[in-house]
């Protein structure tokens, strides 16, 4: 009996690296040119908006939650900022600070709602993401907001060497998410509160202050990387961040982290986020078009999952009846 | 009673790495109360699972109405009329009782489920146990003893030929017990024989007629009731006597201070208790099931709000919530332990350090190798089976289990401990060392409240009882030589 709960769980822990490893594989000898510098550098940058969100939606998918307004989120700090900037004038640096305060205010009105109120994150979040991209058009007046300084367009565009800043964003909030899943006693909150809420309370844990932290910390990192987002294409259109919740709920939900809470590690995530940059990137350069990536990153995500669950589960042999 | 209508020959289970049955018989005659007893792990759930077809043997037959089969599924025990009771309910909350009995088979009237039957039915099958409850109640609102009623009405429904129950008492007080002996003997008259497993050797001797006794996956005896008698039957389980199944009762402290002082403490479930708990006692809790009594622990605990004043050495203290209680050294052992006390999902040790990770931190970060120390020296000092450190929880046995949460609320330095059913589920050998442990905790001065519904053990452990009923305390007991199982009951049915 044990040994095959040793083996399921080897298989979950390794299921994702494996998978990368073969798509690597895969597109190395049929996608011509994939395993370049220059194109490994562009996965990693497309990946490095939905990366940094990732993090935070890691966070508050172990606690059972989910947050579905991290597009939106992104959208509001990219507009609300390029508005400061281009329409009122005001100083780039407070405008970005006010855009990612004002990332955070949402995700603590999140945090209230799902603790206090009691109204289920699914419901809070889904509310949240249609609000706030209601405010995006609001702001936008439905016009793409353009003409920032030369200045801004460092942080989305620039490069560190040769690697591109974005990319270094994603690898330090990597980096603040390890270290708060597991050197700080926040992430074991967050597994327990993800296992069992009830118990966890009952350790003395204040589970609504750590549910609020956490919806703080995920529209907080959707606010910097909406201003990544917002340098690197450097326009504010009412659609920034449109649809980016689903690419990152299934990046973390590839990387191993359960729906329903209490299990999951980081490197998975990282696995997750690299396998849906790659699939998008090895697909195109194979010419397959944007229409059919969708298809496949829904049967990836089925057949991972699926194979999560299923993994290990003594076949049950059918009695004639 | 009648002919023999199971028999299990030759029985063998091998697992990865354990013999969880070798080689180990089994009879069952119709219309016989069977006993099954032995520690945890001594393979009697494991026979039970390849009767109701959930595992499939290695090796053995099981004969029964004269046709033998190399294993069974569980369609097919569920046809040759084999049904069983498990600990764990399989109830849904949100549902009512009648639905709940029902469940699976609803009786179908012109393509409609037909409820009228289904109520009136229920109704009758729940009157055949003896019990009041409104059919019309949803699970949610019902306490774990009555949630067993509902279960067993539920297999009742499938007129079973053989009724397994696995430790069916747990939860129940000694009236309920009594209520469910009835219907047991009843089941008896017509014909059903039951597998009834438990660790409670007292109820044994009370309704079973046969007893077998498993040790280490092997069938050790099998001897009827009234040939046999405890010590027997401790010895046979354990292959060693035990000499008593409590330790010796320390003495507490002469001039013992008063360590909590709880005041007309009120909510929706208890009315104005008052009491005050000394130092380095062990205060017991008595009364029967829906009295209050873990209402109050939990009211100490901070865990639900309530009126009332509670001091600590003289001190007015405020517990709002279970982080208070904790800072004060107020901690609380749940009753249900897997669903209330463990983090399933976690170690062993993130178990143990859970309550004070924030405090064990070197500089910014968490300082692993100081808890893995801590952790290691009581799993040491509580003999704590546990292959390692970082073990999943959940697998560890009850006992064990039950050790790692003592362990955690000794790591947080607590000083008053509650405990609500410190040994349910728990085997003869594991309790004994819950109860040594306990007396442990006592005798390095800390305090200890427990809730107990086993009455020999709440005779056995305690320096003073006080007894609840309906949400009120009705009685106390000071002087130890003189409990007694009538006191404390009736204390405990006054109205």
């Amino acid at each position: 009996m044990k040994s095959s709960n040793t083996r399921k769980m080897i298989y979950k822990e390794y299921a994702t690296f494996i998978f990368l490893f073969v798509i690597v594989l895969y597109f190395s000898v049929f996608a011509g040119g994939f395993l370049t510098v220059s194109n490994v550098m562009n996965v990693l940058r497309q990946v490095s908006i939905i990366g940094i969100c990732s993090v935070g939606m890691m966070m508050v998918i172990l606690t059972g939650g989910i947050d579905l307004s991290a597009g939106s989120i992104i959208g509001v700090t990219g507009t609300l900022t390029a508005y400061l900037v281009v329409k009122m004038d005001m100083n780039l640096y407070l405008a970005v600070m006010i855009g990612i305060l004002t990332a955070a205010f949402i995700g603590i009105i999140n945090g209230i709602f799902v603790t206090i109120i009691s109204v289920p994150p699914l419901i809070t979040t889904l509310a949240t993401m249609t609000g706030c991209r209601g405010i995006c058009y609001i702001i936008t007046g439905g016009i793409s907001i353009f003409g920032f300084p030369k200045n801004f367009a460092v942080l989305g565009q620039g490069y560190l060497w040769i690697i591109p800043i974005p990319v270094i964003c994603m690898i330090i909030f990597y980096l603040i998410g390890y270290i708060l899943l597991t050197k700080r006693p926040y992430g074991t909150y967050l597994y327990s509160i993800g296992g069992n809420a009830e118990a966890a309370r009952l350790c003395g844990i204040n589970v609504n202050r750590t549910l609020i932290i956490t919806y703080l910390l995920s529209g907080l990192f959707a606010g910097i990387a909406g201003i990544v987002l917002l340098s690197r294409v450097n326009t504010g259109p009412a659609t920034l961040g449109s649809g980016y919740e689903m690419d990152i709920i299934t990046s973390v939900v590839l990387g191993g982290v359960s729906v329903s809470g209490g299990e999951g590690k980081l490197k998975g995530v990282i696995c997750g986020v690299l396998i849906m940059g790659i699939l998008s990137n090895g697909l195109l350069i194979m010419g397959i078009s944007e229409y059919y990536q969708m298809v496949v990153k829904c049967f990836v995500l089925l057949l991972a999952v699926g194979m999560d669950k299923n993994v290990g589960k003594v076949r049950r042999k059918k009695q004639k009846a | 009673m009648g002919e023999c209508i199971l028999k299990m020959e030759h029985i063998t289970q091998q697992f990865p790495g354990v013999l969880a049955l070798d080689n180990v018989d089994f009879e069952l005659k119709k219309g016989e109360i069977h006993a099954l007893v032995g520690e945890n792990g001594a393979g009697k759930s494991t026979l039970m699972k390849i009767l109701t077809g959930v595992n499939k043997p290695n090796s053995g037959k099981i004969t029964m109405n004269g046709i033998a089969y190399g294993q069974l599924d569980i369609e097919k025990s569920k046809k040759l009329g084999i049904n069983m009771i498990y600990q764990e309910l399989n109830l849904i909350p949100q549902l009512k009782i009648y639905e709940n009995i029902f469940l699976g088979k609803e009786p179908v009237k012109n393509g409609r489920i037909n409820k009228k039957e289904m109520r009136i039915r229920a109704g009758e099958m729940i009157e055949s146990l003896g019990i009041q409850m409104n059919v019309e109640d949803k699970i949610t609102d019902l306490t774990m003893a009555y949630k067993q009623m509902v279960e067993i009405a539920r297999a009742l429904l499938d007129d079973p030929k053989i009724l397994i129950m696995d430790e069916p008492t747990g939860p129940l007080t000694s009236e309920e017990v009594s209520v469910l002996f009835r219907t047991m003997r009843v089941l008896k008259k017509r014909g059903v024989s039951i597998i009834y497993i438990s660790h409670r050797l007292e109820e044994i001797f009370e309704v079973c007629d046969i007893c077998t006794v498993f040790r280490d996956g092997k069938h050790i005896k099998t001897v009827a009731v009234d040939q046999t008698d405890t010590d027997e039957l401790i010895r046979l389980m354990v292959g060693r006597s035990l000499e008593n199944q409590y330790p010796p009762r320390l003495r507490s402290p002469e001039n013992a201070k008063n360590i909590l002082e709880v005041k007309h403490l009120t909510n929706h479930k208890i009315r104005d208790i008052s009491f005050v708990l000394k130092e380095g006692e062990i205060l017991g809790i008595g009364g029967l099931v829906g009295a209050g009594r873990t209402e109050t622990l939990r009211a100490i605990f901070g865990c639900d709000p309530c009126q009332g004043t509670f001091c600590k050495y003289g001190r007015e203290i405020r517990i709002h919530s279970p982080e208070d209680a904790i800072k004060e050294g107020i901690v609380l052992a749940t009753e249900d332990r897997k669903g209330q006390g463990l983090l399933l999902n976690l170690s062993v040790s993130d178990n143990i350090v859970l309550p004070v990770i924030k405090k064990l931190k070197k500089r910014l970060f968490i300082d692993r190798s100081s808890i893995a120390k801590q952790v290691q020296s009581y799993i040491e000092k509580l003999n704590i089976k546990t292959p390692s450190q970082k073990q999943t929880v959940s697998l560890l046995s009850g006992g064990n289990q039950q050790k790692v949460i003592v362990s955690r609320w000794l790591l947080a330095k607590a000083s008053i401990i509650l405990f609500d059913e410190p040994t349910r589920g728990i085997d003869v050998g594991a309790k004994f060392e819950i109860y040594t442990l306990m007396n442990e905790l006592k005798d390095s001065g800390k305090s200890i409240i427990m809730v107990s519904s086993d009455m020999p053990e709440l005779m056995g452990m305690s320096d003073r009882i006080i007894v609840m009923s309906e949400g009120r305390i009705t009685g106390e007991l000071t002087c130890p030589e003189e409990f007694s199982q009538e006191d404390i009951l009736k204390k405990a049915s006054v109205s």
